[in-house]
């Protein structure tokens, strides 16, 4: 009744809003696309979560339209001009060979995002069924998989990827494999944390009641429990993906010079930190403000997405 | 006419939890007979067994001792798709019963998929239609529908698939008494029209009375006697226990009918 107070009373909508505020749903897509809809709401009045989201936007803008943006060619050396201060010619300074760093920033970009979403894109869906299977299933398959885990999960994250990239050879795809191996048991933990929570309610009871084969139960019901708050964690750790694909940078076993690598350029603008501040400094910000525009975003997404919260 | 022969029967059902070194027997050597189309009851306290006999039933639980037989025939203890299709269960809490993420078409659409039922969309409607919830109830999520609409809900999945017995778990006692009587009379209404036999576990005298016409007594795991409806209303019972049972909640089968009425 008040919603239709409330509607009536606004000014006339366009058609596509009354859609999204209709009543009653006319079909599936119709009921998810409002769900979604309010959860869109509920996070756009988190203002932290919406600054994660906008930086992560703009990140994402100058890593599609690196070429459009960049003012010099990101690997042309020019010795005349190396340790520039940022100035209208070079907006953020040359480094140690003169090459434009706000250039060499921006595809950087491109590696950096290419790295976390590459890494969540393996990590997640792994994580995923191992945790929700050995969850559901019990018994043995949950012993065998959750030692694996404690396996992996013994090691620090950047020591264990340190010793896959010591062992594949550096570079970035080796680096990306490095780190999914080292990021994907807390994912599984966490799934089956979840399914285990889950897994003696009723409405998982009526779906075996109903004669569903578990593989049914937990690709169809277990794992959209499930999704949410691995989405939240997975956001939370492209920061940490982003910081230890840095950290292999800087230590010469991610990406290699020269390519632009965030990582990379802090190391190489290491030994002039003193001098010229700008060339470890700006990669470094960088860094620093994508971790925590992730973290800005995966905080607002828990409070939208989990369970718990709504 | 022909004696007639029970649609499900339980000999001898014992069911025990625990550790082998401290096993704790809940439900001790029961037997009762349900024919076809028969509402039978099973009251008594809570922890008296009865909703564990339930879930023995219905497959949820293959860990019991004794024979449980549907048409003369002895269930295996991990039940088929077979079972499934032929007796379904409601459970007691509509607020756990239903999967939160989806809507309630997917609800009722799974049960089909699983069985292989053709005409899925009809069925729906029809189903959403018997159980009192109109189409627009159809691309609901669970959390925009009240307690009796999600109860209503879950039974509408209980009977897509056309069952003949429906195991009714405390269906009511999670929901206000006003609803409660929507709820059991739609529980009446749907028995005489699809012919169901129910099988209702609660602890409610007045819901037993309501719709079952014979009803077990239990206590401490055992069936200590059988009573009519007609018996629980009139508070004919020959066991003490069964007599204190039905005087402490005489005066709230009274009142409930009238609600109910």
């Amino acid at each position: 009744m008040t919603d239709k107070a409330l509607i009536s009373a606004s000014p006339p909508r366009s058609g596509y809003s009354a859609w999204l505020r209709a009543p009653v749903p006319s079909s599936p897509f119709h009921a998810r696309m409002q769900q979604l809809w309010l959860q869109w709401r509920q996070l756009r009045s988190n203002a932290s979560a919406l600054f994660g989201l906008i930086v992560i936007v703009i990140i994402l803008v100058a890593a599609l339209f690196a070429p459009v943006l960049a003012t010099h060619d990101i690997f042309e050396q020019n010795l005349a001009a190396r340790l520039l201060a940022p100035s209208g010619q070079h907006w953020l300074g040359t480094d140690e060979l003169g090459r434009d760093v706000y250039s060499r920033l921006l595809f950087g970009a491109r590696i950096t995002l290419y790295i976390a979403l590459l890494t969540t894109v393996i990590v997640a869906p792994i994580g995923l069924i191992v945790g929700t299977t050995a969850g559901y299933l019990g018994g043995w398959v949950d012993t065998v998989l959750m030692r694996i885990v404690d396996v992996f999960l013994a090691f620090p994250n950047l020591i264990l990827a340190l010793a896959f990239v010591a062992a594949l050879g550096p570079g970035i795809e080796n680096a990306i494999i490095a780190i999914s191996l080292a990021s994907w048991p807390p994912i599984a933990r966490l799934a089956r944390a979840e399914t285990l929570t889950i897994r003696k309610s009723d409405y998982i009871a009526a779906m075996r009641l109903q004669g569903a084969s578990s593989l049914r139960i937990i690709f169809g019901h277990i794992m959209p429990m499930c999704i949410p708050s691995v989405v939240v964690r997975v956001t939370l750790n492209m920061a940490a993906i982003i910081l230890t694909a840095a950290g292999l940078g800087f230590l010469g076993l991610g990406a290699q010079p020269p390519s632009p690598e965030w990582g990379t350029m802090l190391s190489s603008g290491r030994e002039f930190v003193m001098t010229s501040w700008w060339i470890a400094a700006i990669p470094g910000c960088a860094i620093l403000l994508t971790s925590l525009a992730f973290n800005l975003l995966g905080d607002g997404l828990r409070d939208v997405l989990d369970p718990r919260h709504g | 006419m022909t004696p007639k022969r029970p649609l499900i029967e339980a000999v001898g059902l014992s069911i025990s939890f625990g550790p082998l070194h401290a096993r704790n027997r809940v439900v001790d050597d029961v037997s009762f007979r349900i024919d076809k189309g028969e509402a039978y009851g099973l009251i008594g306290e809570s922890g008296c067994g009865k909703s564990t006999i339930l879930r023995a039933l219905s497959g949820l639980n293959s860990d019991y001792e004794g024979a449980l037989t549907l048409n003369n025939q002895e269930l295996p203890k991990k039940r088929g798709k077979e079972f499934f299709r032929r007796a379904q269960m409601v459970f007691q809490d509509p607020y756990g019963s239903l999967h939160p993420r989806k809507i309630v078409e997917k609800v009722l659409t799974e049960p089909l998929a699983i069985h292989g039922i053709d005409r899925a969309s009809e069925r729906v409607a029809e189903t959403l239609d018997a159980v009192g919830l109109g189409p627009s109830f159809r691309y609901r999520y669970p959390h925009e529908l009240s307690g009796g609409q999600r109860q209503r809900v879950a039974i509408a999945r209980a009977l897509i698939t056309e069952p003949e017995i429906l195991l009714l778990d405390e269906p009511t006692s999670a929901l206000d008494v006003s609803v409660q009587a929507e709820i059991l009379n739609l529980l009446k209404r749907l028995r005489v029209e699809r012919n169901l036999t129910y099988l209702m576990v609660s602890h409610d005298l007045a819901v037993i009375a309501h719709i079952c016409e014979r009803a077990g007594m239990m206590y401490k795991g055992r069936i200590i006697e059988e009573l009519t409806s007609q018996q629980i209303r009139q508070s004919q019972a020959k066991e003490d226990y069964t007599r204190d049972f039905l005087t402490a909640s005489v005066e709230a089968v009274a009142r409930r009918d009238e609600v109910v009425g």
